[in-house]
């Protein structure tokens, strides 16, 4: 009996340790929930997470720079439908106009801060000479997915409007409201910005033809940006107008797009 | 039984983990740990898997959802052919008070609820945490000889691998001056995480980034493709969760004060073989 003793008390001994080890990882494990919680609406506390982003970019600029290609793939590889998504059907009057007529009436607007600003019609673009480029569609989401676009290269329309010393970025204007208009100055249309650098890059197109067909509507017809080096929210449909701007910060929310607004990070890129 | 042989120790103070070791040690688990649970979040905005260079939506080799039953609504998981209602915890789970469809359960993730864009800022900057360590880490292991003298076994330990894996299933661990050295299944352990699974989840994460698979053309392919990428990536990721269920067992098992004292001090008490008398 007296032998047993000693063995039974560092049982005891033990299952109290083990039992306020549990309580305590427990413990830590929601509090550490909690706080990170907490900490994702600090505003010091994000900006320092956002800081990241900065050194992200900046390095993938350095391994991949200005002019590397995104992989293009061989038309096997075009996925059998391509995935729509965010607007599915713009819900605004004046692209439904334009819908109805075939986008007869269409403008491309390229204003803002240039020598020349012009707006072309879909047929002028049709005109000009196209790039063809099968390429594979990363969304923000996760999903991926391959299709054939056409359509005319940006630079060639930047470079026709002879952009101002000022100008750093080029902002996509877009017909698609994001919630339900409710007056002229609740503006949520879709919009974006990508720098010089995308913006003159060889695989940097205003598509008008989706796998060797017309844009359809929940792709962005009649004409959206292919950025192949971002991911899918930089790809913007429902094109209305270029502007080129010197700085984003005084254009709705200030974050240089629809989506950046909501907290998503400018570069997109990753 | 294990805790209590491991529990008796000598004397002999001995001076396992060196500073460096101990601090990267200790980031890699505040970093791997927020990696993971940021990572579950972002899975959440499109909680399915493929193979390939694009999404097949058809046919995702593993899927995570919920749908409506004649019981009410039922979280599911799909894998390899099989369902199972995983409602509660996978798919369909308590999220703000409320039941919602969701990958995995707010307390699996950061943030909590859904929020895919926060989540990514938390992933990205412990991404660069984790990568900048795991270099520093390297770099120290390789001019401090760490990896030489203490990672890499020994022509004899590699031939008693039989007797380690004997005494790991039978929860018996070194004793005296066994227990100062990594033992055999602990350091292959370590080398497959250290130069497999780790780098397998960085190449994979960066292989996801539509810049950098401009790098060279193609490179993406190496892994399969985007959508096995991220696969390989969640996989990696798995491995990683499975390796660290078993070390924090292994942890527990051979006592977690004196494991838990070396990796925070340095200094670890040596068990002695509870069989052999020892000398009064």
């Amino acid at each position: 009996m007296n032998a047993k003793r000693p063995i039974r008390l560092m049982r005891r001994h033990q299952r109290e340790r083990r039992g306020l080890l549990r309580g305590t990882v427990a413990a830590a494990g929601a509090a550490m929930l909690a706080g990170c919680d907490r900490l994702s609406h600090n505003e010091a506390f994000v900006e320092t997470l956002k800081s990241a982003q900065q050194l992200s970019s900046a390095a993938n600029k350095l391994v991949a720079p200005r002019a590397a290609m995104a992989q293009e793939f061989s038309r096997a590889d075009i996925a059998p439908a391509f995935r729509s998504n965010g607007t599915l059907m713009p819900m605004d009057d004046a692209y439904h106009r334009l819908r109805q007529d075939g986008f007869a009436d269409y403008q491309l607007q390229v204003r803002g801060l240039v020598e020349k600003p012009a707006a072309y019609t879909l047929a002028q673009l049709r005109d000009m000479p196209s790039r063809t480029q099968i390429t594979r569609h990363d969304c923000v989401e996760g999903w991926s997915c391959i299709g054939q676009w056409k359509g005319v290269p940006l630079a060639p329309l930047l470079d026709a409007a002879k952009p101002l010393a000022n100008a750093k970025f080029v902002v996509l204007r877009c017909f698609d409201s994001m919630t339900t208009p409710k007056g002229e100055a609740d503006d949520t249309s879709y919009y974006e910005s990508i720098d010089f650098d995308d913006a003159f890059h060889a695989q940097t197109i205003l598509a008008y033809e989706l796998n060797d067909k017309p844009l359809p509507v929940s792709n962005g017809a009649p004409l959206r940006l292919r950025v192949e080096r971002l991911l899918g929210y930089k790809q913007a449909k429902y094109l209305r107008a270029i502007e080129l701007v010197e700085s984003f910060a005084d254009i709705r929310g200030g974050n240089g797009g629809y989506w950046e607004d909501e907290g998503y990070t400018w570069y997109a890129g990753i | 039984m294990a805790i209590g042989k491991a529990a008796r120790t000598s004397g002999e103070r001995f001076y396992r983990h060196r500073l460096p070791v101990r601090v990267m040690h200790w980031i890699n688990v505040v970093s791997l740990t927020l990696l993971l649970m940021s990572g579950l979040n972002i899975f959440n905005a499109h909680p399915s898997l493929y193979w390939g260079r694009d999404s097949t939506f058809a046919s995702p080799w593993l899927t995570i959802g919920a749908r409506d039953t004649p019981r009410g609504p039922a979280g599911f998981l799909r894998f390899a052919g099989h369902e199972w209602d995983t409602t509660g915890v996978l798919g369909l789970s308590t999220s703000g008070g409320e039941l919602r469809a969701r990958g995995f359960p707010d307390w699996a993730t950061v943030p909590g609820p859904q929020w895919l864009a926060m989540a990514r800022l938390w992933h990205f900057f412990f991404a660069w945490v984790f990568v900048i360590n795991g270099v520093c880490y390297i770099l120290y292991s390789l001019l401090s000889r760490h990896l030489v003298r203490d990672l890499l076994p020994t022509q004899a330990e590699l031939r008693a691998i039989g007797t380690s894996i004997k005494d790991h299933l039978l929860f018996k661990h070194p004793t005296g001056d066994a227990a100062k050295r990594y033992n055999v299944l602990q350091n292959l352990a370590y080398l497959v995480v250290i130069f497999g699974l780790l780098p397998l989840v960085v190449f994979a994460g960066m292989a996801m980034s539509p810049r950098l698979d401009a790098v060279f053309t193609g490179w993406v392919d190496l892994l399969g493709g985007r959508q096995s990428a991220r696969s390989l990536h969640f996989i990696a990721a798995a491995g990683l969760l499975g390796f660290t269920a078993i070390h924090l067992f292994e942890v527990i098992v051979a006592g977690v004060w004196n494991e838990l004292r070396s990796m925070i001090t340095g200094w670890y008490q040596v068990p002695t073989d509870p069989l052999k008398k020892e000398p009064q």
